[in-house]
């Protein structure tokens, strides 16, 4: 390699990374609970661990969980109500207007069979939602999630210009040599390079996806105003309906139109999610892959008649397929302490860089160590 | 007894194996439940079994 492309590169690499390092040691620090979120839930009690419903059990009608929710938030209208795949479960978002943001909803937890309202963990309080927030948009909202998904975009490229790097510095040397014995800045740049080689593609995907995240919710929103807007445009002029049909038959109708799937939860008309004029029961598959990716069946909210079943876009579905490769939790706790281990080399990675640059030579000095390194055999 | 090892032909050698597996070990869960699973466990315990072997190994 020209000693003019390993500057381009070490000069990219160096700016890269520094300018998202600090950010990065943020979203690895806060990212290590919140691949335990579930775990941290029932260990302290936030969330209750229930018995398993009897296979033959006939759950609760939709509409009187939805009055029960109602009763512990009154004022409220309701926003959405899901099942929770792994517990007999069901959750109710209300919000004093269907306007109602995130933070400020309310969320009441229902057995699903017997409606006893259950001790229900607020989303948007405590501990572990501030530790989401920082984790997300720095409480900044949508510049904070752009800014943060930047930060994710400068992670990948300092990944890839450290890869090219790599190259030069390690052509002489075995994979995987740490030399700790000649002095602190060789063993801190070989633990860098070790771990940073190690650790590449996990890194990379984690960043490019959490990257994707960020962008969710324009995302959603040009899902919205493009395809659920089509079917809204058949209800111009109407009133959004005050009376709304029965949710239970609503479920029932989407069910039978999607036999093999499973309602993961529905949006109430007027959230965004199904437009002004309709129920949105979001269906989902029952493998592993399709379990991530939504079907909705729109529902008209004043006679109970199927509307539509609009395909997800491909945008929507590559989101939706990046979560889990961002979050870890498809491949149960062990999947998750594995994912932990690798967010802490990664840590490791970002503060042997940031040694690196504080023993730092000139420019030049560093091109002419990997200029040497490729070279020779032994020390740069 | 071991002598000494001729250093690999190209340094990217191992660094390309260690995207695959780790392709291979991102989507093998998110494709199936079971095996799936394992073989993303495998993987991942795979690449920190190398950062261990590395620092058993180092040179002092």
């Amino acid at each position: 390699m020209q000693r003019s492309t390993i500057k381009a590169w070490f000069v990219i690499h160096k700016w890269t990374s520094l300018v998202c390092t600090l950010f990065l040691l943020l979203l690895c620090l806060t990212g290590l609970p919140l691949v335990f979120a579930e775990e941290i839930a029932h260990l302290s009690g936030a969330e209750p661990e229930l018995p398993a419903a009897a296979a033959d059990a006939v759950p609760l009608n939709l509409d009187a969980q939805v009055r029960t929710a109602l009763a512990q938030y009154p004022g409220d209208v309701p926003l959405f109500i899901g099942w929770d795949p792994h517990a007999p479960t069901v959750y109710v978002n209300t919000g004093a207007s269907t306007a109602t943001p995130p933070p400020q909803m309310h969320t009441a937890l229902l057995h699903s069979i017997s409606g006893e309202v259950l001790p229900a963990a607020q989303f948007n309080q405590g501990v572990m939602y501030f530790i989401y927030r920082l984790h997300t948009d720095l409480f900044l909202d949508l510049p904070g999630l752009l800014f943060m998904g930047t930060m994710g975009l400068l992670f990948a490229v300092a990944i890839i210009s450290g890869l090219v790097l790599y190259g030069p510095f390690m052509r002489k040397q075995r994979f995987g040599t740490l030399r700790t014995g000649r002095n602190r800045r060789l063993a801190w740049l070989d633990l860098h390079n070790v771990l940073g080689i190690v650790t590449l593609g996990w890194a990379f995907v984690v960043g490019i996806t959490g990257a994707i995240n960020t962008i969710a919710k324009p995302l959603e929103q040009a899902w919205q105003s493009e395809q659920l807007g089509e079917f809204a445009a058949r209800y111009e002029g109407q009133p959004r309906p005050t009376t709304l049909a029965s949710l239970d038959a609503a479920v029932a109708t989407a069910r039978a139109a999607e036999p093999e799937m499973r309602a993961a939860f529905v949006s109430f008309p007027g959230t965004g999610y199904s437009g002004d004029h309709h129920y949105g029961v979001f269906m989902q598959g029952n493998s592993a892959l399709t379990e991530r990716l939504y079907r909705p069946v729109l529902i008209d909210a004043r006679t109970g008649a199927l509307t539509a079943q609009p395909q997800l876009p491909v945008y929507m579905s590559v989101l939706l397929l990046s979560q889990p490769l961002h979050f870890g939790d498809y491949g149960g706790l062990p999947l998750k302490i594995l994912w932990a281990l690798l967010d802490l080399l990664t840590l490791v990675v970002l503060i042997s860089g940031l040694y690196l640059w504080i023993k730092r030579g000139s420019t030049e000095a560093r091109v002419n160590e990997i200029e040497r390194a490729a070279r020779t055999a032994g020390a740069p | 007894m071991s002598g000494p090892v001729t250093p690999p032909r190209s340094p990217f050698i191992a660094p390309a194996w260690i995207a695959l597996a780790s392709v291979v070990g991102l989507v093998s869960a998110l494709i199936g439940d079971g095996v799936f699973d394992v073989v993303s466990w495998v993987v991942f315990a795979g690449l920190i079994g190398l950062v261990v072997r590395a620092w058993v190994k180092r040179t002092r």
